[in-house]
């Protein structure tokens, strides 16, 4: 049963002079080495920016691979303390700075936003290309400070201790950190441009896949967070190489000044993290489910919500740092309020499902992934945000379960989620189901069982970045270690799947899944460069699945060709 | 800001439909730039204001220090700035290139002479001891809450001068291009997508001028 | 509030013995209502996430795709919408004023608390009780009785932390914080830096002892008292000829200390400032940045001549004053 029929609609089938158009494709258009690095093609960035980020990611899953090693045993005896320090701050600083914010709005963002609201590119395709250029640079700026030595004031940099004690090397790094910065701004920018200015006749507001007002609203945090960070990591340069006395105390400045600064923008990026994540689940669970997306305007406005709310809530960070009582609980019930428009998300998902005729392919499996942990993690971000209860559980382990439960419970599990996906449309090859499904398996089962004892862990008293801790700790440091090995297998098999699909894997028809959407219906399997062989004319709404009921392939395998 | 692919010819880039779509998308862009601008400065802005309300005194104090002379004259400078700018935006649109390369070079003028006034400005500074750091010396005396506000001011005015250098830059490119014709054709905006710009750096320094020079004198 | 954490009795105490348990041990007298209010959001989630997890996976089981059966269009529905939006909303709300109740109990020092002074520096805990004996790393507090630390790092941001008594606090340099807690079990208790602070900042870690009050009077004897802290800072008031300008003579060059803590400072151009040991501070290190009305800025800054530990003697001082300066105690 073949989901790929002759598409109905207004569109006249190609002409025979473009024929060839459904031949070559934005992969073949060109194979030379310079055709890939002065490209302007969005999906051929997308592949830039998904090799530039599993590279991050591994070197970010390599730190954390040592991190848990040295914490299988009480004792600090596999590193020095320094080094251990240095591996949390640059796990982190990979983590957040080099994979996790670019990852999602790079990679499938930057593939299908356009396509999905029916554009040939980006509105500025040439600037789309600085911006990763822009992000290399900054990464290679800063792995370059993590090899000359390396840099351990964790990834928040607290003044006075980065701008003054630190003999590390905190001021390239922060340079690497401001200039990939402007990556994300020029990302951010780019997105908000394309969504206003370039949506195809009858492609209105609301008729625009869940997945692009995610990205929407997650460029408005990043054109209007990331500078401040910018700003920030400046004055904390200058702080450091001239002593001017911004945040150091000693010179009459305040260090908490930084913390307000450095937060008012990383609170917000949280959100730049899981906003696409969320976008990538509402995709899945409506393909899969094949129904529209339960209560669509709700999820839609709830991302706009989380984008504007999640402005107003950075203090929850600094419940302990000595800024005033009552600017905490201003704090703490805005903290509570931001929670709102995700539990929305999350019960609409949920409903989405119901009555649906839902398949459990591999995409599906990482999106039942996404729901529960993510859950799990937004619930344990109520009790951090409990004032009551922070001043237990602040800096210790109980924060780090609960930033993991969403960051790599969630976000992670969205974007391997959405690879998957989106997968054979990008390359036009499947991958072998089967082996998608155990992996899936093996990273939920590898990540619970590294990051919920971290959760009791934390309640028990145990601070986060110890090299060392008490005796008593250290069974459930044990459990978690273990976890990180399965975890790190799981991470492992995608990956050499995929790359084999690339060679080996069955061709993908245009629609493997019977999906809706642009990017499924009206572009050819993988797109050509300007995406559609004619501008497509968008007649209904976004997952309108139920006015052609026939095709429902039961087995994505069905629909090799 | 301009991004068209130049290399098809003719002012339309491949991936727009029209030249109506294309000048929206990049005015819109252009103003989200400078969104992000507002809120790069406004980090500088917000430091200021927590510093301003916990040293009063001796913000006060080291304001007194700066010559609101040289600083009302360089206001002056950047106001006729914006307005040669202007000019050179009508010119544009009226496709007059030699106009525009003109008026773009008073423009580039008077942001040199600001410039210039600036570094009479920040020379003196030195000379005086009040470029915070080891030499920093207020009243004989080194450190205090004095040399926070001179690390605010030479951040905040060093980080404007900076963009008016990039926008020196940008106007001194244009107006080449404008020689070479490029805006003979309709349907290039990058004279007026500078234009924004360079009336955004004018606008930072109308909020700096008063913060820094006039507020709190004399008390 | 108790009652929910009294559902859990087996996993009440850290006795050595377990090897995982799930409570550190509960010493203080707010342990046991954070624990509550954990003891609650642990309920919360647990439905939540069983909620989730069972609409999840029980849909995705019942409404799996068969051949030839379809699923059915639904657009949504505004009372559930409302419903999934208020309900959260409503509990949200409880945990947020719950938790804000104890967290004012941990901010708000009882009046009569024994105040003991902390110093955290790269990477270490000095502590200095009212009656001078010093300490370092350990600290030694009676049960029973509401002990108040003041506390200030002289150098990174460091974190004070006891999880036996559900209390944490960050030691700021350059302004004083504080936090106070009543031990209600004797024992002996972790205390960590919780703040990232360094190389050795999971070295800086130490003991607290609780005592019984007549055992920490018999510690107090054995530790050797040096000068208490207001003593200490009534010698330093005259060595640095504080006493040459503020006394209480008539047309003394500055204002009189005394009788004035806790009340307002006027400054100079408008506005005041509450006249605590952060002022106090400031005034000693800059004492040009608050002025106060009616004086000239004759005050030289002592900053650079006094360390950390002496300027919480000359506030401990200073604080003591609470009469008119003629009928201050001499030392
Ligand atoms: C993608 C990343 C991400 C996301 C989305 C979130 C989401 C949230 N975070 Fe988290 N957070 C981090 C990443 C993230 N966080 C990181 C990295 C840190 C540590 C930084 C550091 O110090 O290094 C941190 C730290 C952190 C703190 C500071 C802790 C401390 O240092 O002491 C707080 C405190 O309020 C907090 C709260 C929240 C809340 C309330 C949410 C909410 O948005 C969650 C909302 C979701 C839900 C609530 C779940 C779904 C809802 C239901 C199933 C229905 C039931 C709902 C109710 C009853 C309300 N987070
Ligand atoms: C996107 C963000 C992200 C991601 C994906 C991760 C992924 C992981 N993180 Fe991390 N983490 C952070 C963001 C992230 N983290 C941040 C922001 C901090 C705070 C830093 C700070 O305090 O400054 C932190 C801190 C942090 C700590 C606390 C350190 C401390 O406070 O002392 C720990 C400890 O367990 C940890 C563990 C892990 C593990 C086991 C993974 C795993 O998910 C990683 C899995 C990946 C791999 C395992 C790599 C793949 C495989 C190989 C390289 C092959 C070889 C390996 C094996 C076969 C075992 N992380
Ligand atoms: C040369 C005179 C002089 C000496 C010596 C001096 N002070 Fe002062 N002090 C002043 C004057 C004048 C003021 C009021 C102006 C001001 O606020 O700076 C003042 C203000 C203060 C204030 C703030 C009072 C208020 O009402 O807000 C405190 C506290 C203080 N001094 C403590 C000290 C201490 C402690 C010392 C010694 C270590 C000291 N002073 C030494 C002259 C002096
Ligand atoms: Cu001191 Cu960490
Ligand atoms: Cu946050």
């Amino acid at each position: 049963m073949s989901a790929a029929g002759p598409i109905p609609g207004p569109i006249p089938a190609p002409s025979p002079a473009l024929g060839r158009a459904s031949r070559e494709n934005y992969l073949t258009a060109d194979y030379s080495w310079r055709s890939w690095l002065l490209t302007v093609d969005h999906k051929r960035i997308g592949i830039l920016y998904l090799l530039s980020v599993t590279g991050f990611f591994f070197l970010g899953g390599l730190f954390a691979v040592l991190l848990r090693l040295e914490l299988a045993t009480p004792q600090g005896d596999l590193v020095q303390a320094e080094t251990y320090n240095k591996l949390f701050t640059m796990h982190g600083l990979v983590m957040i700075f080099f994979f996790l914010v670019p990852s999602i709005p790079g990679v499938l963002g930057n593939f299908f936003v356009p396509i999905m609201i029916g554009a040939k590119d980006m509105a500025f395709p040439r600037l789309n290309l600085l911006s990763w250029y822009v992000y290399m640079i900054g990464g290679l700026v800063s792995f370059l400070a993590i090899v000359m030595g390396g840099v351990d004031t964790g990834w928040t940099f607290y003044a006075p201790y980065s701008s003054t004690y630190a003999n590390s090397n905190v001021a390239l790094t922060a340079v690497g950190v401001f200039i990939t910065g402007f990556s994300s701004i020029l990302t951010g920018l780019n997105i908000i441009v394309t969504v206003h200015k370039m949506r195809a006749p009858g492609m209105t507001w609301f008729r625009m896949p869940l997945f692009v007002w995610a990205h929407y609203a997650t460029s408005l945090i990043m054109i209007l967070g990331t500078p401040v960070l910018a700003i920030t990591i400046l004055l904390l340069a200058l702080e450091r190489l001239f002593h001017i006395g911004i945040f150091d105390p000693k010179l009459g400045g305040d260090p908490v000044l930084f913390q307000h600064l450095f937060w008012f923008y990383s609170h917000p990026a949280v959100y730049i993290m899981i906003l696409p994540a969320m976008g990538v689940i509402s995709e899945l669970v409506a393909a899969f489910s094949r129904k529209r997306i339960f209560g669509y305007s709700f999820v839609a406005f709830s991302s706009l919500a989380i984008a504007v709310l999640g402005f107003l809530v950075w203090g929850h960070h600094m419940f302990l740092s000595g800024q005033s009582v009552y600017a905490g609980v201003v704090f703490s019930v805005l903290s509570f309020l931001v929670a709102i428009p995700s539990a929305v998300k999350v019960f609409n998902w949920a409903a989405t499902l119901y009555k649906g005729s839902v398949l459990l392919s591999t995409p599906m499996m990482y999106v039942l992934g996404f729901l529960g942990l993510f859950t799990i993690g937004g619930l344990t971000g109520l009790f951090l945000a409990c004032l009551g209860l922070d001043v237990h559980v602040h800096d210790t382990y109980f924060v780090v379960a609960h930033f993991h439960y969403i960051m790599v419970g969630g976000a992670v599990m969205a974007f391997l989620g959405g690879l998957h996906y989106w997968w054979p449309k990008m390359f036009g090859r499947m991958y072998p189901e089967a082996l998608g499904k155990f992996s899936a398996v093996v990273v939920f089962i590898g990540f619970n069982l590294t990051f919920f004892p971290q959760f009791l862990l934390g309640y028990l008293g145990m601070p986060r970045r110890y090299h060392a801790y008490p005796e008593e700790f250290g069974v459930l440091n044990v459990l978690s270690s273990a976890g990180a090995s399965i975890l790190g297998i799981g991470y492992l098999l995608p990956m050499v799947y995929l790359i084999w699909s690339l060679r080996y894997g069955p061709a993908a028809v245009q629609n493997p899944w019977g999906a809706k959407g642009l990017e499924w219906e009206k572009a050819p399997t993988p797109p050509p460069t300007f995406n559609f062989d004619a501008t497509p004319v968008v007649t209904q709404e976004a997952y309108a699945y139920a006015d052609d009921l026939p095709a429902e392939p039961t087995r994505p395998e069905a629909s090799y060709v | 800001m301009s991004d068209s692919h130049g290399a098809h010819g003719g002012a339309l880039a491949h991936h727009f439909e029209d030249l109506e779509q294309q000048r929206e998308a990049h005015t819109l862009g252009m103003w989200a730039f400078l969104v992000t601008e507002v809120l790069f400065f406004g980090g500088l802005f917000g430091a200021y204001a927590v510093y301003r309300s916990s040293y009063p005194q001796a913000f006060a104090n080291a304001s007194n220090q700066l010559d609101h002379v040289l600083g009302g004259i360089n206001t002056a400078v950047l106001i006729g700035s914006s307005f040669t700018m202007v000019l050179a935006v009508h010119a544009a649109q009226l496709r007059r290139k030699w106009q525009i390369f003109g008026w773009l070079w008073a423009t580039i003028v008077l942001g040199a002479v600001f410039l210039g006034v600036k570094y009479v400005e920040y020379h003196h500074k030195w000379e005086h001891h009040l470029v915070p750091g080891p030499n920093f010396l207020f009243e004989g005396q080194p450190g205090g809450s004095e040399q926070l506000f001179f690390a605010l001011y030479f951040s905040m005015t060093g980080l404007h001068a900076f963009h008016m250098v990039i926008g020196a830059g940008v106007l001194i490119w244009l107006s080449v291009l404008a020689l070479k014709g490029r805006f003979d054709e309709p349907g290039r905006n990058a004279v007026e997508m500078a234009g924004l710009y360079w009336h955004f750096v004018d606008l930072v320094w109308i909020f700096l001028f008063p913060l820094l020079y006039l507020l709190g004198r004399h008390q | 509030m108790t009652s929910w954490f009294a559902l859990l009795p087996a996993l009440q105490t850290y006795d050595g013995s377990q090897t995982a348990p799930l409570f550190p041990p509960s010493a203080s007298t707010v342990s046991g209502e954070v624990d509550a209010l954990y003891a609650f959001l642990v309920g919360v989630s647990i439905f939540f996430s069983v909620l989730i997890f069972a609409l999840v996976i029980g849909f995705t089981v019942r409404f799996r795709r068969r051949p030839g059966v379809h699923a059915t269009p639904i657009e949504g529905s505004l009372p559930l919408e409302l419903l999934w939006t208020l309900v959260p909303l409503a509990i949200a709300m409880v945990i947020f004023v719950w938790g804000a109740k104890v967290y004012f109990r941990t901010v708000r020092a009882p009046s009569d608390a024994m105040q003991i002074d902390v110093t955290g520096k790269q990477w270490m805990w000095k502590m200095q009780h009212p009656t001078g004996q010093r300490e370092i790393n350990d600290l030694h507090v009676p049960v029973g009785v509401p002990v108040k630390l003041r506390m200030i790092s002289e150098d990174v941001i460091h974190s004070f932390y006891v999880p036996a008594f559900r209390i944490k606090r960050d030691v700021v340099p350059g302004r004083y914080s504080t936090t106070w807690f009543e031990a209600t079990q004797p024992g002996e208790y972790h205390l960590f830096c919780a703040e990232y602070c360094g190389t050795k900042h999971s070295q800086m870690i130490g003991r607290v002892f609780a005592l019984d009050p007549v055992e920490y009077q018999a510690w107090l004897a054995g530790a050797g008292a040096a000068e208490t802290p207001r003593e200490a800072g009534a010698k330093l008031f005259t060595s640095l000829r504080c006493d040459t300008c503020h006394n209480s003579q008539s047309g003394a060059r500055g204002p009189d200390l005394a009788g004035r803590w806790g009340g307002k400072s006027v400054l100079r151009g408008g506005g005041s400032a509450t006249f605590d040991a952060d002022h106090v501070r400031e005034s000693i290190l800059n004492p040009g940045a608050k002025l106060a009305l009616g004086y000239e800025p004759l005050m030289p800054s002592y900053s650079g001549q006094v360390g950390e530990e002496q300027l919480l003697a000359l506030i401990a001082y200073i604080e003591s004053l609470a009469a008119p300066q003629g009928a201050k105690e001499k030392p």
